[in-house]
This record gives C-alpha cells, sequence and structure tokens, in this order.
C-alpha cells in the first residue's frame, strides 16, 4: 500500500505544480467555452473531476487484463458509459444546466485529460492511487475553470453565482460592467495571463528557448 | 443550392470550429509549431470530419433517434442515451479504417500525416462537430458540407496560428509567458478577428 505522502502528492501535485491545463496543455476546450458563468464551470469542475476519478479506478482494476493493441478502445468505452451517466444525472436533477453545457457534457469524452490520465497513469499504477490522481487532476483542471468563472462573472456581469456584488449601471449602481470579459474567447487571455502568473512563481516551468 | 453555400460559408467563418467554438484547442495549441505539420493534420481533420459527421448522422436518424427503430418492430424504442458511446466507437473505427486504407494505397499520405491520424480521434473537434450536426437535425447532404466546411475552418485557423507562430519565434519576450503563454494570447487575438464574422447572414 502506498504511503500517505504519495497519496498526498498524487491528490493536490496537480494543482498548481503539474497543473493539467497550464503544463499539460490538455482539455482546453471546455474550459475556454463554458466558463462565462461560475455556475456552470462548478457544475463542469464536478462532472469532470468524477468522470476522471472513476474512469482511472476502473481502467486501472482492469489495467493487467486489456491487451495493448485495443486498450484506446477500451478506455474510450469505459469513459463513455462513465460520461453517458453523468449526462443522465444533469438532465434528470438540474435540466437547465444541462440545456446551457449542451454538448460540452459529452465532450467530456474526448476531453485530453481523462484519456491523458488513463493512459499515462491509470494503466501503471494500482487503483487506490489511480482515483485520488483522477481527483487531483479534476481538482486542477476545477481551479482553473473555477478562478475564470469567477472572474468573468465578477467583472462582466458584477455577480457571482447570480449575486449582485458590483451593482451595474444599467440597474442604478455605478459598476460598468466590462464588455470584453461577456464573450467567449476572453478566456484565452486570462488562462495566457495565469499561466505567466504561474510560471513566474514556478521558473521551473518556463519553456526553454529554441 | 444557395442553401447549401450559406451554410459552408457558415460553417467555415460564422462558426470556425477552433475559434469561435473552441474545439479541438488541444490539438489546436500543441501541434501548431510549424505550418507543414499543422497542413498535414489539417487536411487529416477535413478527411475525417467529411466522413464521420454524416455517417454518425445516417445512424442517429436510422437507430438511435426515438421512434427510429420503427422498420424493425419497436417504434417505442428510444435508444438517444447510447448516442455518446456510438458517435465516439464510430469516429475511433473509421479512424482506424482510414488509417489502414491509407497505408495500403496511398502510403506517401499515410507517412506525411504520420501520428497526427491516430491523434484526431481524441480531438473534439471531430465529435463537436458530429454532436452539433445531430442536435441541429441535417440531413444528410447538409451534414456532408457541414462537416467539410467545419474541417476547412479548423485548418484554416491551425494554418494561420502555425504562421504566426513561426514569425514570433525570434521575439524576445519574458520568461514565463514564453511558449504555452504567448500561445494562448495569439489564439485569443485570432478569435477577436474571427468575431468580426459574427451575424453575417448568407
Amino acid at each position: 500500500m502506498a504511503d500517505i505522502k504519495e497519496m498526498k502528492k498524487a491528490l493536490t501535485g496537480p494543482i498548481v505544480d503539474s497543473n493539467p491545463i497550464a503544463l499539460h496543455v490538455l482539455g482546453i476546450c471546455s474550459a475556454l467555452a463554458i466558463t462565462t458563468k461560475l455556475e456552470t464551470a462548478l457544475v463542469m469542475s464536478l462532472a469532470l473531476t468524477t468522470v476522471t476519478a472513476f474512469s482511472n479506478l476502473f481502467i486501472s482494476l482492469i489495467r493487467n487484463q486489456i491487451p495493448s493493441s485495443v486498450r484506446i478502445i477500451i478506455q474510450m468505452t469505459i469513459i463513455a458509459s462513465l460520461v453517458i451517466v453523468v449526462d443522465q444525472v444533469l438532465k434528470a436533477y438540474s435540466y437547465e444546466i444541462s440545456k446551457q453545457l449542451s454538448v460540452f457534457v459529452g465532450l467530456i469524452i474526448t476531453n485530453c485529460i481523462v484519456m491523458g490520465r488513463a493512459e499515462a497513469y491509470a494503466m501503471k499504477s494500482p487503483p487506490m492511487m489511480s482515483f485520488l490522481d483522477g481527483i487531483g487532476n479534476g481538482l486542477g483542471y476545477s481551479f482553473i475553470l473555477i478562478v475564470i468563472g469567477t472572474i468573468k462573472e465578477l467583472f462582466g456581469f458584477g455577480t457571482i453565482l447570480g449575486f449582485e456584488i458590483l451593482p451595474l449601471v444599467t440597474n442604478g449602481g455605478w459598476y460598468q460592467g466590462n464588455g470584453l470579459l461577456i464573450l467567449p474567447f476572453s478566456s484565452f487571455f486570462l488562462i495566457g495571463g495565469m499561466i505567466w502568473f504561474i510560471r513566474t512563481i514556478r521558473p521551473e516551468q518556463v519553456e526553454p528557448k529554441d | 443550392m444557395e442553401h447549401y453555400l450559406g451554410l459552408l460559408v457558415r460553417s467555415i467563418f460564422v462558426e470556425n470550429m477552433a475559434l469561435s467554438l473552441f474545439l479541438g484547442m488541444c490539438t489546436f495549441l500543441a501541434v501548431s509549431k510549424k505550418v507543414s505539420t499543422s497542413m498535414g493534420l489539417g487536411v487529416a481533420v477535413i478527411v475525417v470530419l467529411g466522413i464521420s459527421v454524416p455517417v454518425n448522422q445516417i445512424i442517429y436518424t436510422n437507430i438511435l433517434a426515438p421512434g427510429a427503430l420503427t422498420w424493425a418492430g419497436f417504434p417505442d424504442a428510444d435508444l438517444s442515451f447510447l448516442s455518446f458511446l456510438t458517435f465516439i466507437g464510430v469516429i475511433a473505427a473509421l479512424v482506424q479504417i482510414l488509417e489502414m486504407s491509407l497505408d495500403k494505397f496511398f502510403p506517401a499520405l499515410y507517412n506525411a500525416l504520420g501520428i497526427f491520424l491516430p491523434l484526431i480521434t481524441v480531438n473534439c473537434a471531430i465529435f463537436g462537430g458530429v454532436a452539433f450536426a445531430v442536435q441541429r437535425e441535417y440531413n444528410i447532404t447538409e451534414s456532408i458540407v457541414y462537416g467539410v466546411g467545419s474541417g476547412i475552418g479548423w485548418a484554416i485557423a491551425i494554418v494561420l496560428l502555425a504562421a504566426v507562430r513561426e514569425k514570433l519565434k525570434y521575439a524576445d519576450m519574458p520568461d514565463g509567458i514564453r511558449g504555452l503563454g504567448s500561445v494562448f494570447m495569439i489564439a485569443g487575438l485570432m478569435a477577436l478577428g474571427f468575431q468580426s464574422f459574427t451575424g453575417i447572414a448568407i
């Protein structure tokens, strides 16, 4: 059984030190497109963390039985089944949000974080560690999504989770909403800025000159 | 005819896969260092999208959609919850078949595309294109046009980004933003440009 220190590393490492979005360029599609409101970002993070954790767990459980020539298909099948479960649960309990997320829940299947962790970690590690690694990477993804969702909702609409923080001029307040942040592509600049920030405090992540 | 032309232009520019819908971002940012490789990847995406969108559309409307199994004697069957699993399976199988037939009949093209073909299975642009086409209930011709069009749009975007990155190789940037950070900024500026296509109706 792996010791506590290693478990903690698997869980918290991916949040800043080896963040899947900022360092490995994985799972960016959904990070860009659905972060306009904090609520959708939260739901998406939750969905992705669940899928990553359980796909890692199941793939790791059967890793010794998977022939390597068909492993991609098997991983895909497991991931797709989990995503279907998540999608059905969302449709049943929060239909409004599942409407807003539209095809992006389905796109978790092709989210490179899930595939990447299954391939790089779960195929080689025992189930418990893989499960923790899945949660850790899900948290790393959630961290970026939540920061960006907060910035965009607060400065774009003046609200957080729908509560008014900065009263908008249009509602008789004093805050003029930032129109750029409402548009989806502003996440490019925010993620770029976050990468810059993370690499300034963690200089070992800086890419070498070529 | 005009309808299809409008759909083509809309899928290339107005709803550009990479820069308006942000699909296929992982490969878009990771494999855009050189114009030549990104051109190869772009062509591969056009081919795969052009085939997999109509194929999945046919499968969905004839087997998975609610009430589609009437011809087999199951008028109440609704298999639409299986759609994700089917789509990804069909895409993976198509990419595999394409890879094997290219290897057999066009070895030059196969070598040029190299590792990009298997990568395409997990490219969200393909899955996204399929999911959108099914959601919007396109017919067969429309889905062929939509598939090819959105593939071309994605290819244009990645070639443009690669061209900008090649030129920026000699730029003296702060350490933290060199590489990935700057690519995000460039892609953001390009998306800002593509935003000007919104609202164009043909």
